[in-house]
């Protein structure tokens, strides 16, 4: 213990002195963008290193909004540890409840209805619609377009009352449960999310489009800035729109299909030279095919229940509850987090807005994982933000920032 | 597929590689630190399986376990032929060093900083091993299982309450 102790770095201000020159003999400068910095679009800090109007080097400092999520999981029962996944990818938290609930049924053995698995693929593609829109937009925005961030964000908004429909809440939804959904597609979402599908959204998108894709200023801004190599892309651990778009049709969606996917039709894009235009086309592209999956979806929507028949996992209905002992001995039961799992080791991966999203998750018995690891795809790929903005300009770097989608609280965890 | 990886990899490294189980489908075995980098590199040089792409490097800490403490836990995934691998290392708190995948993969360079920053597992050869999340000033790492999430005098949660 005394000698690990001893190996490990003592302070920042040491190892920045160490590594960051402050006066030089050429006329470099330090800058700090961030850590609340309005291009970052979040709380991250890059120390640039800049000769004049470029950029040298940078370091990237990140963690300043780290929850000990990992370590909180390891008290929590496991129904409890939905609300810290919304927490990561705060603008797709559906993606990241239901892969956690998957996650969990793999290791109880949970086969979930047909119907279950159609609603979460539909608000798992309104979650993606809402993830792109934001991150495009935004780009937007960081070229000097304001308008159109304003725009889509009123199809945004409309994505996000269909989730208060399914779950009551917006932003950090906590929607679903482990064994399937918590409630049916009511007649109001379901119109609702028709309304969006069918009308709304194909003419916002249309119109978004014809703002950007042949922009002068926009493609100025954004081709050719940038790009990174679908090999180097590959090592630096790169996974969702930004591999696609250095041409790798690599998809959790298709690779591993989960939450029935096989039984959908949808292409893959894929860009050329995963510049930050690219990043943006493929995101683009993506909203298109998620809007076809979930027209499927809703075509092909089953009959049936939308939850399993597991009364040790699933919570009962409210009026069997004050109706029923059985029900409420359950419920109790499930509440106070008094229900054990199955000895496992369980990997689980889906397609997140921002990459391959992975939990990791050791269960040794007990009401509480033994260990849960989430693979957070921006976390991973965020360090190649340095070699790709080695060299460029700071009005480079932002634009480059905001298409990679660095959400804060998925880098933190 | 997972049966010829176990044969080919068993043929090759012998009794360099053990305790084989598939959890879930999900190929797992054991190897000593010394011998990590040798089979990582054969795996993703291999022609035929192509584990190419480092998904997830993390730690466990196990207190129980005497004289293997840490686990050091890698996923490999082969995108050609879908298959995933999970390889695990176990270190002594003695002396927790594992090789570092980073000559390998150079996104393992900030998930090994996790796991140092958290475990305190120490990834020799890794190029910049300082801590990523926790401030730089913590002297403890928080994920080891000798530090409770909640407070140890509180006795409102103990288990006698619930009849465990």
């Amino acid at each position: 213990m005394e000698e690990t102790t001893k190996l490990a770095p003592n302070n920042t201000a040491d190892a920045l002195a160490l590594n960051v020159p402050i006066v030089s003999d050429t006329d470099q400068s330090i800058l700090n963008l961030g850590p609340t910095h309005p291009a970052t679009h979040g709380i991250f800090q890059n120390i640039l290193t800049m000769e004049g109007e470029k950029i040298m080097d940078s370091e990237q400092t990140v963690g300043y909004i780290h929850r000990a999520f990992e370590k909180i999981a390891e008290r929590r029962p496991f129904y409890q540890i939905t609300t810290l996944t919304d927490r990561m990818n705060y603008c797709s938290s559906p993606i990241n409840n239901f892969g956690w609930h998957m996650t969990v049924e793999k290791l109880l053995q949970i086969t979930v209805p047909k119907r279950a698995e159609y609603i979460r693929v539909i608000m798992m593609e309104l979650a993606r619609i809402a993830d792109h829109l934001v991150c495009n937009s935004i780009l937007g925005v960081d070229t000097g377009a304001y308008s159109a961030f304003l725009y889509v964000f009123q199809e945004r908004e409309k994505i996000y009352e269909i989730y208060e429909e399914m779950c009551g809440a917006r932003l950090t939804t906590n929607m679903g449960r482990i064994g399937g959904m918590e409630r049916d597609l009511s007649p109001t979402a379901f119109k609702k999310i028709k309304d969006l599908i069918y009308n709304t959204l194909p003419k916002v998108m249309k119109e978004f489009e014809t703002l950007f894709d042949r922009n002068r200023i926009f493609r100025d801004r954004t081709v050719n800035v940038g790009p990174i190599t679908g090999k180097r892309a590959m090592e630096y651990g790169f996974t969702g729109p930004n591999l696609r778009a250095a041409g790798i049709d690599y998809d959790m969606r298709v690779i591993e299909p989960y939450s029935s996917y096989e039984d959908f039709d949808f292409e893959v894009p894929v860009g050329h030279n995963g510049d930050t235009f690219d990043r943006y086309m493929v995101r683009n592209a993506e909203i298109w095919e998620s809007m076809k999956i979930i027209r499927q979806a809703m075509e092909n929507l089953p009959e049936g229940p939308y939850y399993a028949n597991e009364d040790h996992y699933y919570l009962p209905p409210k009026k069997d509850v004050y109706n029923n002992m059985e029900a409420l001995i359950y419920h109790f039961k499930i509440v106070m987090g008094e229900i054990d799992a199955p000895v496992g080791e369980v990997y689980h991966a889906v397609e997140g807005g921002n990459g391959e999203l992975g939990f990791y998750l050791i269960s040794d018995g007990g009401r509480a994982p033994f260990r849960l690891h989430f693979r957070r795809p921006s976390f991973i790929y965020y360090q190649a933000f340095g070699e790709m903005i080695k060299g460029l300009t700071i009005s480079d770097a932002v634009p480059i920032l905001s298409s990679l989608n660095v959400i804060a609280g998925e880098l933190d965890a | 597929m997972n049966q010829s990886i176990v044969e080919d990899i068993v043929s090759h490294f012998g009794e360099k590689v053990f305790e084989f189980e598939e959890p879930f489908g999900l190929l797992t075995f054991t190897t000593h630190a010394e011998n990590l980098i040798e089979i990582v590199s054969y795996l993703k040089d291999h022609p035929t399986f192509k584990f190419t792409f480092l998904t997830d490097v993390t730690g466990i800490h196990l207190p129980d376990n005497t004289g293997k403490e840490f686990c050091s836990v890698c996923h490999l995934h082969s995108w050609e032929n879908r298959v995933r691998l999970r390889i695990k290392v176990f270190v002594p708190t003695s002396a927790p060093i594992v090789p570092s995948l980073t000559p390998l993969f150079e996104c393992a360079n900030w998930l090994e900083r996790e796991a140092f920053d958290f475990f305190g597992i120490l990834y020799s050869g890794h190029p910049n091993l300082k801590r990523i999340l926790n401030m730089d000033e913590m002297d403890y790492f928080p994920m080891r299982k000798e530090y409770p999430m909640e407070d140890a005098t509180r006795n409102d949660k103990i288990d006698a309450m619930f009849g465990r």
